[in-house]
C-alpha cells in the first residue's frame, strides 16, 4: 500500500537497545566527549566514524564502563541499557560487561588454549553445567565466529599461535561465547589484511542477527558495507547520525560531507 | 715509572692519536670531508684504539708474568740452607719480599742510599733492627743468602718495570705511528673501528665464561684429589658425617644435602607466598603512591647483610620458636633448629619474589586486562586466570632464583640451625648445611691435603651441580609452559 523501502522500514521499528543522554566525558580536565545523544537500535550495526582523536572510541568504551578501568576518567549524563541506567551505583559493572561484550583494535588473545580462550567467558559466568555443554558453546561459538573449520583440529593449541585474523576472530568468538545483548568493536580490522577484513565483516554482518553490533572504524567503506545506522563524531561532538545510506549520500551537515568526501579528518 | 702514571701517559698519546688522525685524514682529502671513506671521527676511533688497547694488553700480561718469573729467578738462587728447619721456601720467599720491601720504604725516607746499599751485608749491620725502624717486623735474623736474594729480587724488579715502561711506550707510539701512516680516503676506518669494539666486547664476556670455567675446572680438579683419598661410594652413600682430626672420619654428604633441602624448603614455602602476594598487591591494586612507597621499602629487605638476619635468627626467632613451640610440644630443645634457619631466611627472600614477580606482572600487556575485563570478568578473575598464567615463567624463574640463594645461604644457617649434621624430619631440631660444613672444613686445623679438607670441594661441587640442575629445571619448566604474549 506504501511506498516505503522494506529496509528502512525495518530499521525504523526495532526496539532501541542502548541510549545515550546528554553524555560527557573527561580525561582530567580535557573533555573528550561533548553533548552525546545516541540511540542504539537492538539487531543493528551501527558504525562510528570520525576523525583520529574525536572520541569515538572513547563513548564506545563507556557503553560497557570499560573507562572505569582508567582511573582519571570521569563520565556524565545517563546511559541506558534497555532502560536502565548503566551508571546507577546499583549496577555492577562486571555484569555490565557480560551483557555488553567487547573485542579490541589489535587481537588479544589470552595465553591459554584455543578452547580455553573460548571457554574463559562461559566458565565464570557459569554457562556451562557440564564438560558436554561446554564443548557444544565452543563449537558454536568458534561457528560464530567463522573460525571453526580451520582450528577444529587443534583445539588444544595456544591461540597465539594463530595469524592475525585468526586470532582477531577469536576474540570475536571469545565475546560471542558469553552469549552478549550488544557487542562493541573498536576497530576490529585495523590490524588485518584485506582478506581477513573480508571476513571478519562478512562475520559481523551474521552477527547482527542476534546482537546489536556497534563498531568503530576509520574506514568509510567499511562503514557502508558493514552497518545500517551511522554516527558521525567530529572533536568529541556527534555531529549527525542516522541511516548509513542516507549519511554517505546525503548528509545533513557540511562537516559530515567533508569528511566523507575526504577533505578533513 | 708507576703503573697509574704510566697509563695516564698512553691514554694522552691514544688521545693525541685522536686529534692527529682527524687532521690527517682531513687533510688526506684537501678538507673535503666527503671523500673519506668514513667520518673523521671514526679515523680518530681507530687510532686511539691501535694506540692505547695493545699497549694496554701488553701492560696487563706483563704485570701478571713478571712476579711469576722474577720469584722464580730468585728462588732458584736461595740455596737449601737458607731454608729453616721446619720451614718451607715460600715462608723464605715472603721475606725476601717483604725486606725488598723495607728496603724501598728506607731509600724513601733517605736513611739508605744505593751506594750504601750495595756494601750493606747481613753479616755485618743489623738488618732486623733496621728493618723494624721502617715498621718491617721480622720474625728471626736475617741470613746474607736471603738479604742477597732481596737485594737482587729488589734489582730485578726496578729493571722489569724500568722495561715494561719502554716495551708498553714504544708499542704505543708504535702503533699510533704505523696507525697514522695508513690513513688514506679508501680506508675503511668506521669498519675496522667498529669490528675492534666488537672484539672488545666479545673479550669481555670471554672473561666472564672463563672465569666460570676456571672455577668449575678448579673445583673438579680438587674433587678428583679428594675421591682419591677417601672412597666416593661412602660419600655418595653412607648416612652419616663425622671428620675426625686423626683419619677415618665419615664424611656421607646425605645429611648436609638434607639439611640444605630442608631448610630451603621451608624458607620458601615462607617466602613464595607472601612474595607472590606482595606482587599481585603491588602489580594490581596499589595505587601509584603507594607503590612508589611500599616497593622500595620491601626491597630494604634485600639489602640487610645476611649476618645480621643470621643475629635476628640467634637472639629473636631461635629463643622464641624454642619456648613457645619447641619446648611445650617436646619436640626438641635447642634454639637452633631447621624451622629458625628456614623462617629467618624466607623472610630474607621474600624481597628476591616479590620484587621480581611484581616487575614480571606489570609486563603482562595492558590488553590481555581488558580483554578478560571486556569478558566481564572480575579483577580477581582476571588476575587468577589471565595475568598469573602469562607471567607464570617468570614467576617460576624468580621462585628458582630465590631457592638458589636459598641453597647457597651460609650465614643464617650457622647461626639459625646450629652445625650438627643429622637427618631428621622433625623441623624443631638443629641441622646443618653443605654450606656450613664447607666453611668450617676449610677453616679447620686440619693439614690441607688431607681428605677432611678436601671434601670441602666435593660438597662445593655437589652444590654447584645442585644449582645448576636447578637452573636447567628452571628452563625446562619457562619453555614449556611458556605462554607468548606478542
Amino acid at each position: 500500500m506504501f511506498d516505503t523501502p522494506k529496509r528502512e522500514a525495518a530499521v525504523t521499528k526495532t526496539d532501541i537497545k542502548m541510549s545515550a543522554r546528554n553524555c560527557q566525558v573527561f580525561y582530567g580536565d580535557n573533555q573528550a566527549i561533548k553533548d552525546v545523544d545516541v540511540d542504539i537500535d537492538d539487531k543493528t550495526v551501527t558504525a562510528f566514524i570520525g576523525p583520529s582523536g574525536c572520541g569515538k572510541s572513547t563513548f564506545l568504551r563507556c557503553l560497557n564502563r570499560m573507562n572505569d578501568t582508567i582511573p582519571i576518567c570521569r563520565v556524565e549524563g545517563t546511559i541506558t541499557l534497555d532502560g536502565e541506567d548503566i551508571y546507577d551505583p546499583k549496577v555492577d559493572p562486571v555484569q555490565l560487561r557480560a551483557k555488553v561484550g567487547m573485542v579490541f583494535q589489535k587481537p588479544n588473545p589470552f595465553p591459554k588454549s584455543i578452547y580455553d580462550n573460548i571457554a574463559y567467558g562461559p566458565r565464570i559466568h557459569g554457562l556451562a553445567r557440564s564438560r558436554a555443554e561446554l564443548d557444544d558453546i565452543v563449537e558454536k561459538s568458534l561457528r560464530r565466529g567463522a573460525l571453526w573449520d580451520e582450528v577444529k583440529d587443534r583445539l588444544h593449541e595456544p591461540g597465539t599461535g594463530l595469524s592475525g585474523g585468526q586470532q582477531q576472530r577469536l576474540c570475536i568468538a571469545r565475546a560471542v561465547a558469553t552469549e552478549p545483548e550488544v557487542l562493541l568493536m573498536d576497530e576490529p580490522c585495523s590490524a588485518l589484511d584485506p582478506i581477513a577484513t573480508a571476513q571478519v565483516e562478512e562475520l559481523i554482518d551474521e552477527l547482527k542477527q542476534n546482537f546489536s553490533v556497534v563498531i568503530v572504524t576509520h574506514s568509510m567503506q567499511q562503514a557502508a558495507r558493514v552497518s545500517q545506522k551511522t554516527a558521525f563524531f567530529h572533536l568529541g561532538n556527534l555531529v549527525e547520525y542516522g541511516e548509513t545510506g542516507q549519511i554517505f549520500t546525503n548528509p545533513r551537515d557540511p562537516r559530515t560531507e567533508s569528511y566523507i568526501t575526504g577533505r578533513i579528518g | 715509572m708507576n703503573v697509574g702514571i704510566l697509563s695516564l701517559i698512553v691514554l694522552g698519546l691514544a688521545a693525541l692519536g685522536y686529534v692527529l688522525a682527524r687532521r690527517r685524514a682531513l687533510a688526506v682529502v684537501q678538507g673535503d670531508a666527503r671523500l673519506l671513506h668514513s667520518r673523521t671521527g671514526y679515523y680518530g676511533q681507530l687510532v686511539f684504539l691501535l694506540t692505547a688497547v695493545p699497549a694496554f694488553l701488553v701492560m696487563a700480561i706483563w704485570l701478571f708474568l713478571q712476579p711469576i718469573l722474577i720469584e722464580q729467578r730468585v728462588a732458584e738462587n736461595i740455596p737449601g740452607t737458607a731454608i729453616p728447619e721446619g720451614g718451607d721456601l715460600t715462608l723464605v720467599m715472603s721475606d725476601v719480599r717483604r725486606i725488598a720491601g723495607g728496603i724501598d720504604a728506607m731509600m724513601a725516607d733517605g736513611s739508605l742510599g744505593e751506594a750504601q746499599l750495595k756494601d750493606m751485608h747481613a753479616d755485618q749491620t743489623d738488618i732486623r733492627a733496621r728493618l723494624a725502624g721502617v715498621g718491617i717486623a721480622l720474625g728471626a735474623e736475617v741470613s746474607p743468602a736471603v738479604f742477597e736474594a732481596a737485594k737482587s729480587y729488589r734489582k730485578m724488579q726496578k729493571t722489569g718495570a724500568l722495561a715494561m715502561t719502554v716495551v708498553v711506550l714504544g708499542l704505543a707510539l708504535g702503533m699510533m705511528g704505523l696507525a697514522l701512516s695508513r690513513i688514506s680516503a679508501t680506508l675503511r676506518a668506521r669498519n675496522l673501528a667498529e669490528s675492534f669494539v666488537l672484539s672488545l666486547l666479545i673479550g669481555a664476556s670471554l672473561v666472564a665464561i672463563a672465569t666460570t670455567a676456571g672455577i668449575v675446572l678448579s673445583l673438579l680438579f680438587e674433587t678428583w684429589h679428594f675421591f682419591q683419598l677417601y672412597p666416593a661410594r661412602d660419600f655418595f652413600f653412607s648416612l652419616t658425617w663425622n671428620p675426625q682430626f686423626r683419619g677415618g672420619s665419615d664424611l656421607g654428604f646425605a645429611p648436609l644435602i638434607w639439611g640444605t633441602l630442608y631448610v630451603s624448603l621451608v624458607a620458601l614455602i615462607v617466602a613464595v607466598p607472601i612474595g607472590l602476594m606482595i606482587a599481585i598487591y603491588l602489580a594490581e591494586y596499589a595505587g601509584k603512591r603507594v607503590r612508589s612507597l611500599a616497593k622500595p621499602a620491601i626491597e630494604v629487605l634485600a639489602g640487610i647483610p645476611t649476618i645480621v638476619y643470621g643475629l635476628f635468627a640467634l637472639i629473636t626467632v631461635g629463643p622464641f620458636i624454642r619456648d613457645w613451640i619447641a619446648q611445650p610440644t617436646g619436640l626438641g630443645d635447642s634454639s637452633s633448629s631447621v624451622l629458625t634457619a628456614g623462617l629467618v631466611m624466607g623472610i630474607m627472600l621474600i624481597p628476591f619474589v616479590s620484587s621480581l614477580s611484581d616487575d614480571i606482572i606489570n609486563a603482562v600487556p595492558q590488553a590481555l586486562r581488558d580483554g578478560s575485563y571486556g569478558l566481564g570478568a572480575t579483577q580477581s578473575e582476571t588476575i587468577k586466570q589471565v595475568i598469573l598464567p602469562a607471567a607464570l615463567p617468570g614467576v617460576v624463574g624468580a621462585i628458582l632464583l630465590a631457592a638458589s640463594r636459598a641453597i647457597g645461604e651460609t650465614m643464617i644457617v650457622v647461626m639459625g640451625a646450629g652445625a650438627a649434621a643429622k637427618m631428621s624430619l622433625n623441623p624443631l631440631e638443629a641441622m646443618t648445611t653443605v654450606t656450613v660444613k664447607i666453611v668450617s672444613q676449610l677453616t679447620g686445623d686440619t693439614e690441607f691435603a688431607s681428605p677432611e679438607t678436601l671434601v670441602a670441594f666435593a660438597l662445593g661441587l655437589t652444590l654447584f651441580v645442585f644449582t645448576l640442575g636447578l637452573n636447567v629445571l628452571a628452563l625446562y619448566i619457562v619453555r614449556k609452559y611458556r605462554e607468548q604474549y606478542e
